[in-house]
């Protein structure tokens, strides 16, 4: 501690550029807020005991669940990144016909609750069950996270450089594998991230075809008086969550997509599709039909083949209000704070800033259920209860939930708002907020656009923590879905499902066009 | 920017025209709405009390719309996954929490609370309306319907005779890859319980490391997952309550229905009655309005409710019974296990664990 305080303030590393004080702070806030179910975890486990942990952690039961998540995170996102990658591909570098309308269609099953995806297959097949329904199941709510970073990357891509290859001799296929998914590589990578830690966290749809992973067993804990059990092998996930990331930046590696800067945009020249057009809009089709078609249609079905004659609930209208008020703001809330991170790993890259962006990514490993019962834990223990089953407290919740789909969208904008056009703007005198206000923002409008519309989709159809922090008396599209579901009551509860694949339908239409345009036209879109 | 600008009209709501002028008017517009939720939703008054509720809700909703209208208190219902994560938010609430009445489907969730002292003590008269066998042993909760175990089974897939007749037959080679089992159920773990209790723990273990090897492969969260898996004929058979496959019917048609019920012999260790109960928490700010709630459910008026329902759960209260077309309640012939030795479950729990089910 010899050093003079400040000292640090006049060595070249911070004297380069203004030092990001406020960013780093509000970055930081926004990670402690991201960690707090973490501490939840940590302090429940220890509340058990090491002994009882480790007795929890320590057997053949864990060891079986750990090869069903593992197994079944593994087989999904492997098959997400390749019906990902080749349905983006398809639509943004070949003739394929209809193109917009896929742009859109196959975007769509994400906003699909899981939970209502497992219903739809297992009420019309007993062939969707265990491993094999898991894998179905997942493959076909989740594979859009993969499709929409793919599609944006490959629209962005220099289409120069597979010219080059080309023209230097390389096959149409090499090609294809050395070139065109080297460029993507990065955005494949980010998606599959998405979908292995969206896995481990899964439940609903689980809990239906009758498949047992950790995340299962933890509400199975949570259930049973055991919340300190259920802390510890929450852990266990966490744990697992880090090998996911580690892995994804390992994988990474430091390889950097060249390109010859944004104003070289040129259009891409597109494949034809020839003979395999056919193939490929049957494959199409497919897709949809089984993620959207199945859904949709046995929702349809129930709805009109069920009796009307259990319970009234709230009302369709009420819930939809509702449940869109609250995706609405966790949406908006979730992009905000996703705006001071994005910024820092972006302007003003360091290790720590990297670090400090990766640990909110572990968030969405964690089950819903941990997440609410960490809120509540923190708001009754040190907050005397208030906002306890509040609005507020359940929209903090959803926003920390999905923080991380709200920094994918973006931090890919920030990335297209050159720092120079502020330099700009501060050289003309204008203050810091002021520029913030007016080149930044507008500037990186589209892609806040995006990831308001990716919270909201995934809030809109959220129901473990909601069950648990909704406030009295309200009932989301999920819940009321949810309620009528465990009391068999199919007949009413398809409509939920219906306005919830309605409501989330818009968004989906909005990420679609949005991912669809040029990156030049997003860049000047203000 | 000018001195027109106001942070809060006297309503506490944000004024529209000030959000108009906003450049981001969507972003403006969502957090608007998560505000006037967030005031909409304020704690209600002296005449209000909240529920947490781990019973079916259609059963709920009906006897709170009844004891809205007979009193004029209002009832904030919340419901919960089930009766155990609701009693986990009561224990982490502590003094805190906002419910005022817990009602749950099984008894051993409300004994735990009871032990832990967070349940106040049932009116004397409310507790006269059930018969004592069905009341907390303390008189801390009440009970207010009843269920019974049954077997589900899909005649394609098994024959009746071919099906147990006692619960421990679950445990045998025969029904390997047969049974459908839920270990989480909080409706399957009286019935270790009573196992237990008739045949002592190392044979219980043994039952249940004999279920596992049977149920492996079709393991489900709950009852409704049972019932929907053997209808469909995922799977042969399974332990469910009665009133799953009543309620079953009830929806898709008797012409729909690929599954039948059969009972286990008289006094069979499986053979169980689940009592579904109800109490005022200790920590109520409200205990005259609970305590009305409370004797609403098992008084004539709120037990003819249940009669009625299609929940098909059995009315045991006020000597209301059923008149839905199921086997009358007093031609069961259930175990013998009392709510006193069904207990707070955790031993049955325990087990399950020990074995790895759960």
């Amino acid at each position: 501690m010899s050093r003079v305080p400040g000292a640090a303030l006049v060595t070249g590393r911070f004297h380069r550029r203004s030092r990001p004080r406020v960013l780093l702070a509000t970055s930081c806030l926004v990670a402690a807020a991201l960690l707090t179910p973490l501490a939840f975890l940590l302090i429940e486990a220890h509340g058990a005991g090491t002994g009882a942990v480790v007795r929890l952690i320590f057997r053949s039961l864990t060891a079986s669940l750990l090869w069903n998540t593992v197994r079944l995170t593994i087989v999904v996102t492997a098959l997400c990144a390749v019906i990902g990658t080749l349905a983006a591909w398809c639509v943004e570098c070949t003739d394929l016909p209809l193109r917009r309308m896929w742009a859109v269609l196959v975007v769509v099953p994400f906003a699909i609750p899981d939970f209502v995806v497992s219903f739809g297959w297992a009420s019309l097949t007993t062939w969707i069950q265990g491993f094999r329904g898991a894998v179905v199941v997942m493959t076909l709510a989740v594979y859009p996270l993969v499709y929409l970073p793919v599609a944006a990357s490959l629209r962005s891509a220099d289409p120069g450089q597979e010219e080059v290859a080309r023209s230097l001799g390389a096959g149409r296929l090499k090609t294809f594998f050395r070139v065109t998914i080297g460029q993507a590589r990065g955005a494949i990578l980010g998606g599959c991230l998405l979908v292995s830690l969206v896995i481990l966290a899964e439940y609903g749809a689980f809990e239906i075809v009758g498949y047992q992973t950790f995340t299962t067993e933890i509400f199975t804990e949570f259930d049973s008086f055991n919340v300190q059990a259920a802390a510890a092998l929450s852990l266990v996930l966490v744990v697992l969550g880090v090998i996911v990331l580690v892995g994804d930046g390992w994988a990474r590696g430091n390889t950097r997509v060249a390109r010859s800067g944004a104003l070289a945009q040129r259009a891409r020249k597109t494949h034809r599709l020839g003979r395999a057009k056919a193939g490929v809009l049957l494959g199409f089709l497919l897709l949809v039909g089984l993620a959207l078609g199945v859904p949709v249609g046995s929702s349809i079905y129930w709805m009109l083949e069920g009796g009307a004659h259990a319970f009234a609930g709230v009302s369709l209208l009420d819930a939809a209000g509702d449940t869109a008020a609250y995706s609405a703001s966790a949406a908006a809330v979730a992009t905000l704070m996703a705006l001071p991170v994005s910024l820092l790993v972006t302007r003003h890259p360091t290790r720590f800033g990297r670090l400090l962006e990766r640990s909110t990514f572990l968030v969405l490993a964690m089950p819903g259920i941990v997440i609410a019962f960490a809120l509540s834990y923190f708001s009754l223990r040190y907050g005397g209860g208030s906002f306890y089953q509040t609005a507020p407290l359940l929209i903090a919740a959803y926003a920390i939930m999905f923080f991380p789909l709200a920094l994918v969208g973006v931090r890919a904008s920030v990335a297209y708002a050159p720092v120079a056009l502020e330099e700009a703007g501060r050289s003309l005198g204008q203050r810091r907020l002021a520029v913030l206000r007016r080149v930044t923002l507008p500037l990186v409008g589209p892609g806040l656009m995006a990831a308001f519309c990716l919270v909201f989709l995934a809030t809109a159809t959220e129901l473990t923590a909601t069950l648990i922090l909704i406030p009295d008396n309200v009932q989301t599209l999920a819940t009321q879905f949810w309620a009528y579901q465990t009391a068999l009551s199919y007949g009413q509860a398809a409509p939920f499902a219906l306005v919830m694949i309605g409501i989330a339908a818009v968004p989906s239409y909005v990420l679609g066009r949005f991912f669809d345009r040029r990156p030049s036209q997003r860049a000047v879109a203000r | 920017m000018t001195s027109t600008r106001r942070r809060r009209c006297p309503g506490g709501r944000w004024r529209l025209g000030q959000l108009w002028r906003a450049r981001r008017l969507w972003l403006a517009a969502a957090l608007l709405g998560g505000l006037l939720t967030a005031c909409g939703t304020a704690g209600g008054g002296s005449d209000t009390i909240t529920i947490y509720n781990g019973q079916h809700p259609q059963t709920t909703d009906a006897l709170v719309a009844a004891f809205e209208r007979a009193t004029g208190i209002h009832v904030l219902v919340h419901n919960g996954e089930d009766d155990y994560s609701l009693a986990d938010s009561v224990i982490l609430e502590g003094s805190h929490s906002p419910a005022d009445v817990i009602f749950t489907e099984n008894s051993p969730p409300l004994e735990y609370l009871q032990e832990k002292g967070l349940l106040a003590h049932v009116d004397p008269a409310t507790l006269a309306n059930t018969p004592a066998r069905f009341d907390s042993p303390i008189g801390d909760w009440v009970g207010v319907s009843a269920r019974v175990s049954v077997l589900i089974y899909n005649p394609s897939l098994i024959s009746k005779s071919q099906l147990p007749t006692s619960v421990l037959q679950l445990a045998e080679p025969q029904y390997r890859g047969k049974l459908a089992f839920a270990p989480g159920e909080t409706d399957f773990q009286p019935i270790v319980t009573s196992v237990e209790h008739t045949d002592g723990e190392a044979a219980t273990l043994n039952w249940l490391n004999g279920i596992k090897a049977n149920s492996a492969g079709h393991r489900y969260a709950d009852n409704e997952g049972i019932s929907s898996a053997v209808n469909s004929g995922a799977v042969a058979f399974g332990v469910v309550n009665q009133y799953y496959w009543y309620r079953l019917r009830a929806e898709i048609g008797a012409g729909s229905m690929h599954s039948e019920i059969s009972y286990f012999a008289a006094g069979d260790p499986g053979y169980v009655i689940d009592v579904s109960g109800a109490a005022v928490l200790r920590s109520s700010r409200h205990p005259a309005a609970a305590q009305r709630f409370l004797a609403f459910i098992t008084s004539s008026a709120g037990q003819e409710i249940i009669a009625h329902s299609t929940s098909f759960e059995y009315p045991i209260a006020s000597g209301v019974t059923t008149v839905q077309s199921e086997a009358p309640f007093n031609e069961l012939h259930p175990n013998g296990i009392t709510i006193e030795q069904l207990g707070d479950g955790l031993e049955a729990q325990d087990l399950l664990q020990r074995v790895e089910l759960l």
